[in-house]
């Protein structure tokens, strides 16, 4: 199992009958795991903060409740978190929180123990798949015990390591019977000041808690060096430091003083191996115990051979054989719908504020399509800041996706037209949060298990919210798109752009491909400049493509002068292009 | 028993992910521990993609660093290049005999990488036309099996065992091409178009 499938089963061994959640690598695949169990309604919400007020809710109804996240995504949901640490719960409620350290799919790398230092709430750090399911299931317990939200942090090879896994059987649990109690659920000032006192002293509680917990352990070696660690870099000390006493701690926020303190006082020299910030390290050291300096990376990933030589061992050789070999960056797939309408924003020079998802790789060479990228929902804000700046003489255009419109670009468009901006927004309606791996939302309609759910309607939402006029194009075509692009980015209204076209990862049938003409191809380059991996140039600089990779697409043969782009097989429609 | 790594690497959507699956599924029926890591997100298509797979009696981390595997198969001769620097001195080298452009080539930004099939030669590689013989065997899509089938020459697990978790791992209709894909790739071993 990988480790969110293990926290998956964890969370429905222990009973839990709620889950909800945003997709996002690496956290993903939780739900989509977890929803395949009976007895566990499962949900994507729009965005984290929604989710986390959902599974709040059903904690206050007296049930268990998982809700899923991304590192990033907990910034959403901190406004939740933060109080909610306050108000306690009802049913167990845990925060499975995957933090991704070197970045392979993310804008930021931040250590989500900051947010459980900072909310107080504890933190528990499963090292491997087996432990990701147990600590899952502890999460529940500390929950109820504590009446305390409890984040499990996982990070990427964590989330998608995969190893052996023992599972167990699902614990039925009662529901609590829901009872009023606007003190401890209310959080206006009174109220909350009194509970601020009952979280101080459940500090403490679970800082003693931690010292004597099976998650929290100590493995006897050698005593001339003792190391602190969690989490994957456990697993790296292991392999690096096989002779070494280790203190493996589960649960990192809150610290457990005393077993810490007990450990330092077996060995001759304390260290400290930790991915990301030194959460440990600086604790460890307030509690007055000598840690040594270890030279060891403060962003990134940790590594075995990172490990090793922080310790001392010498570097391995290793082989590089070609130099500058060309990278291979993430890039759009052949006929995305995307492609089409950075092609036509690249043709109106517009300066564009992105967003995230697949679309943000518009920015790659050579469409060159994007201007900035922040967070979800960041690009409609600023739009319109941009705007404001006056900065800027070409056409300042928003791009957002479907998912990430319901995300958190609403209430950006909202401000836009309560602000009587006459901007540009284009959400790029694919049908599917396609990043992440086609995940349901509510504009494309599709529930987590792939059933019909009801669609907004995004028109009458866009309009209802203050634009001035919605219009749909189809990206595939250009020569449209770029006419809609002229006309609504020169209106005196707030303009939205539906850009609506499936992913084509969803078409199951695609139409035929094309080839190229090699006669009629005057090598100008124009169809190699829309970045589709199917289009190549041979030794001649003449196009070609590939058979095997285009789907039909056919923006290629619109973006052609000569004609020299043609259809192979006896069905291809050469009119209309697609 | 020693831990063995094996490192898979391939362009996204060339099935190198599945592959890195059954190898693991094969290390667990024969009874040893083993951790999986890969990395993806970020585009479904098209990016260079990394598999460990880590089996032995006890393994701790699931990531790999530089020297350090035993066994580097790779899907793509680029991909072959840059990923070689996890293999340790003697770890055996399978490649595909096939190269996938990246963007920066296919635009023209770059020059498409030349001479990597002799540097890979030089490297004690061992090629094989993996599209060719999952032709042959009824599947373009199994080229994925036909490397596993050449790798599992150089692994120590039974054929029956590879027979099974293939059969279990891949889409029903697909079973007896991708069998006839690992055995396609392994026979090649054996008559010596790669010799292990």
């Amino acid at each position: 199992m990988s480790g969110n499938e293990a926290v998956a089963r964890g969370a429905w061994e222990a009973g839990a009958s709620v889950g909800v959640g945003y997709p996002g690598t690496p956290s993903t695949e939780v739900l989509e795991n977890l929803v395949k169990y009976e007895g566990v309604h499962c949900e994507w919400a729009p965005n984290e903060k929604v989710a986390a007020e959902v599974a709040g809710g059903a904690s206050l109804g007296g049930v268990r409740a998982l809700v899923t996240m991304k590192h990033v995504g907990l910034n959403v949901a901190a406004d939740v978190l933060y109080t909610q640490s306050y108000t306690g719960v009802t049913g167990g409620l845990v925060y499975l929180v995957a933090d991704d350290p070197g970045m392979h799919s993310s804008q930021n790398e931040q250590d989500t123990r900051n947010h459980g230092v900072g909310a107080r709430v504890p933190v528990l750090e499963p090292s491997d798949s087996q432990e990701a399911l147990e600590y899952t299931r502890a999460a529940f317990e500390i929950s109820e015990r504590f009446d305390v939200p409890v984040i499990v942090r996982l990070t990427t090879r964590i989330s998608h390591g995969k190893g052996l896994v023992t599972a167990g059987s699902r614990t039925e649990v009662a529901t609590r019977p829901y009872e009023r109690d606007a003190r401890k659920y209310v959080m206006m000032p009174g109220n909350a000041r009194v509970r601020l006192r009952d979280v101080a002293a459940r500090d403490e509680a679970l800082a003693a808690y931690g010292s004597t917990a099976e998650v929290n352990r100590a493995e006897e070696r050698s005593q001339s060096l003792g190391v602190i660690t969690s989490g994957i870099a456990y697993q790296y000390v292991r392999e690096a430091l096989p002779e070494a006493s280790v203190l493996k701690l589960g649960l990192t926020v809150p610290l457990p003083a005393q077993l810490i303190l007990d450990f330092a006082s077996r060995v001759e020299r304390v260290a400290v191996v930790e991915e990301l910030d030194r959460h440990l390290t600086m604790r460890v050291r307030a509690l007055g115990i000598d840690v040594e300096e270890v030279d060891l990376p403060r962003r990134g990933e940790l590594s075995p051979r990172i490990v090793a030589e922080a310790f001392g061992a010498p570097p391995l050789s290793r082989r590089e054989l070609v130099d500058g070999l060309p990278p291979r960056p993430p890039l759009l797939c052949p006929g995305c719908p995307h492609r089409g309408l950075f092609y036509a924003l690249g043709k109106v020079r517009a300066v564009v504020t992105g967003d995230i998802g697949c679309y943000t790789l518009g920015t790659l060479p050579p469409l060159n399509g994007m201007d900035s990228c922040v967070c979800m929902g960041a690009s409609i804000g600023m739009a319109h800041g941009m705007d404001l700046a006056g900065s800027v003489e070409r056409p300042v255009v928003a791009v957002i996706g479907d998912s990430t419109f319901a995300h958190s670009g609403l209430t950006g468009l909202l401000h836009m037209a309560y602000a009587r901006s006459e901007g540009t927004v284009i959400v790029l309606d694919n049908r599917t949060t396609a990043m992440t791996g086609h995940q349901g939302n509510p504009v494309n309609g599709v529930f987590i298990d792939g059933s019909d759910a009801p669609a907004i309607d995004l028109d009458a939402v866009c309009l209802a919210l203050g634009a001035g006029s919605v219009r749909t194009v189809d990206p595939h075509d250009l020569d449209a798109t770029l006419n809609v692009l002229r006309e609504e980015t020169a209106a005196d209204h707030l303009s939205v752009i539906v850009s609506k076209a499936p992913c084509a990862l969803l078409i199951k049938d695609h139409h035929d491909p094309y080839a190229v003409d090699e006669e009629l191809c005057t090598k100008c380059g124009s169809c190699v400049r829309l970045g589709c991996p199917a289009i190549s140039r041979d030794e001649n600089g003449r196009a070609v493509i590939d058979t095997a990779t285009c789907v039909g697409c056919g923006q290629c043969v619109q973006v052609c002068r000569y004609d020299a782009i043609v259809g192979v097989g006896p069905s291809c429609d050469l009119g209309g292009g697609r | 028993m020693m831990m063995t790594t094996v490192v898979l690497a391939g362009v996204g959507g060339q099935g190198t992910i599945l592959a890195g699956d059954v190898l693991a599924k094969v290390a667990v029926a024969e009874g040893m521990d083993v951790k999986l890591s890969e990395v993806h997100g970020m585009a479904q298509r098209g990016g260079s993609v990394e598999t460990f797979v880590r089996f032995g009696q006890t393994v701790f981390s699931p990531v790999v660093d530089p020297g350090m595997a035993d066994h580097l198969i790779a899907f793509e001769m680029t991909e072959a290049a840059r990923t070689l620097t996890y293999l340790r001195p003697g770890g055996t080298l399978v490649v595909n005999r096939r190269t996938v452009d990246s963007l920066p080539v296919l635009i023209g930004d770059m020059p498409a990488p030349e001479g990597l099939e002799e540097a890979l030669v030089g490297e004690g590689a061992i090629f094989l036309d993996a599209e060719a013989l999952a032709c042959e065997a009824g599947s373009p899509r199994s080229a994925n099996i036909v490397l596993m089938g050449a790798a599992s020459y150089a692994l120590p697990f039974e054929v029956p065992t590879w027979e099974r978790v293939i059969s279990d791992r891949v889409p029903p209709k697909t079973v007896e091409a991708n069998l006839r894909a690992f055995h396609l790739g392994r026979d090649a071993c054996a008559e010596g178009v790669c010799s292990l």
